[in-house]
């Protein structure tokens, strides 16, 4: 059977930054040490948030939300959280 | 139409032999008297495979709407069934099929809710989600409970809004009665394939009754707000286009006997409101004009074809089968006074709760109620 209305449907379609800049929530940024860091990808594993590059690990501090999850997981100790201006 | 086929059975097997006609996808069942019949009879007809349907067994009434909810957001036709407490144990995701305009049927088999602990009927349980944002029909009659489940499904689907079939346990679910069962390509014609405009699809990920701010949230609301009320036309038009395909007529939002020149107007739901018209009978026979009024549907309130059925200076009796807790009487007579009210002041509503929990209602004693009603 088809609708003879248009239902108003609670849908939303999942699209970058549909939740706003989250990055200005953020009181610590996380700090990627290059010379430290080996690329094993454990941070971009746990981000809660998908914000960190798979490959060049670098961070989208637009959406980045400062949760500190990449820094407790990181097992090089490359990633520092530093407090916000 | 084609040549239709005419047996005995149960108001609850008629409910499953309507699932059957309707070719549902999925249906998620938990027990609970006097409803075990509707889904032991759906679960046997998956099993050999008369019905091609997912039987879903679930560990209680709210996962059995959650599965109903997210199977409907999948696309499929769903039903599921319960009583009561059951019922009672739905009701925050009620909401959630309402809100996110699922078009799930239930039928709910009318049950006394606890405590105490009882397993007859009375109202109490459909009366309380009122509030649900779901469309309501109360049967009177086996038939009735096969016809009404497949209009609906066409109500549900057409406007994205669940519907709740109920009717009085044991009265109507446990006592056989004629059955007429039209051919099934007559019901594929009056019921087509469900195709919903949106549905949860792996292939294009979408996210179903995410947060939404208050700017978002209220037209939500208002929507299904104004979607209930239009409904009524289409209850109207599937009850008259399931008329001409199968020839067979409950009414449509309201059904009626004896009512042109009643200046005694019987006022009820569900079985009670069958042996009513007997209990007319018994009154015309002594000489009073008396008539029945029973509103198929309780939600939407038919408001409009109650004003204009009741005759002039009548008294209407309501009798309810259910408390309004915090209002002499019961819930009935408040929804009819409130809609009378301004626009009906030549009529006289008079009230008595009877029947609670089972106890039987016949012809004599609720015309003798009746009498009893006009002396007040």
């Amino acid at each position: 059977m088809k609708s003879v209305t248009k239902a108003y449907q609670p849908i939303s379609w999942p699209t970058k930054g549909a939740g706003g800049d989250t990055g200005s929530w953020r009181t610590h940024r996380p700090v990627v040490d290059s010379h430290i860091c080996n690329k094993c990808q454990l941070c971009w594993v746990y981000c809660p948030e998908a914000v960190i590059e798979r490959h060049e690990i670098t961070i989208d501090y637009r959406y980045c939300k400062g949760c500190g999850v990449c820094a407790v997981e990181c097992p090089t100790g490359a990633i520092s959280m530093e407090k916000e201006e | 139409m084609k040549t239709a086929q005419v047996i005995m059975d149960t108001g609850a097997h008629a409910a499953a032999l309507a699932v059957k006609s309707a070719r549902v996808d999925v249906v998620p069942g938990y027990p609970i008297t006097p409803q075990t019949s509707i889904m032991e009879a759906v679960a046997a007809m998956v099993e050999n495979g008369e019905l091609h349907a997912r039987f879903i067994p679930v560990e209680g009434e709210h996962s059995a709407m959650a599965a109903a909810v997210a199977a409907s957001a999948a696309g499929a036709r769903v039903f599921t069934a319960t009583s009561a407490n059951g019922l009672l144990y739905m009701h925050e995701v009620l909401h959630m099929a309402s809100g996110g305009r699922l078009p799930v049927v239930m039928c709910n088999v009318n049950r006394g809710i606890f405590a105490p602990w009882t397993l007859w009927a009375d109202h109490q349980d459909s009366f309380a989600q009122r509030d649900t944002g779901w469309i309501q029909y109360h049967c009177s009659s086996n038939q009735e409970v096969y016809n009404t489940i497949l209009q609906a499904f066409r109500v549900a689907e057409q406007i994205n809004i669940p519907v709740m079939v109920n009717f009085d346990g044991f009265a109507i679910s446990h006592c056989l009665m004629p059955l007429t069962l039209p051919a099934q390509e007559d019901i594929d014609r009056f019921l087509p394939p469900y195709e919903p405009g949106w549905r949860l699809d792996p292939a294009h990920p979408s996210s179903f009754s995410n947060v939404t701010n208050a700017a978002e949230y209220a037209p939500f609301r208002e929507m299904l707000s104004g979607d209930i009320l239009a409904s009524i036309s289409l209850v109207k038009q599937a009850a008259q286009e399931y008329k001409e395909i199968t020839g067979m007529w409950d009414g449509d939002t309201i059904d009626t006997y004896l009512l042109e020149d009643a200046e005694v107007v019987a006022f009820a739901v569900n079985s009670m409101a069958a042996e009513l018209r007997l209990s007319i009978d018994i009154l015309r026979e002594q000489g009073i004009k008396a008539g029945l009024l029973r509103p198929r549907l309780y939600l939407p309130f038919p408001t409009e074809d109650i004003i204009n059925a009741i005759p002039q200076n009548a008294q209407i009796m309501v009798l309810d089968r259910n408390y309004n807790f915090g209002h002499p009487g019961g819930i009935l007579a408040s929804e009819l006074k409130s809609v009378l009210f301004g626009r009906r002041n030549d009529l006289t509503v008079k009230n008595r709760v009877v029947g609670i929990g089972g106890i039987d209602l016949t012809r004599r004693f609720m015309a003798e109620e009746i009498l009893s009603m006009m002396e007040e």
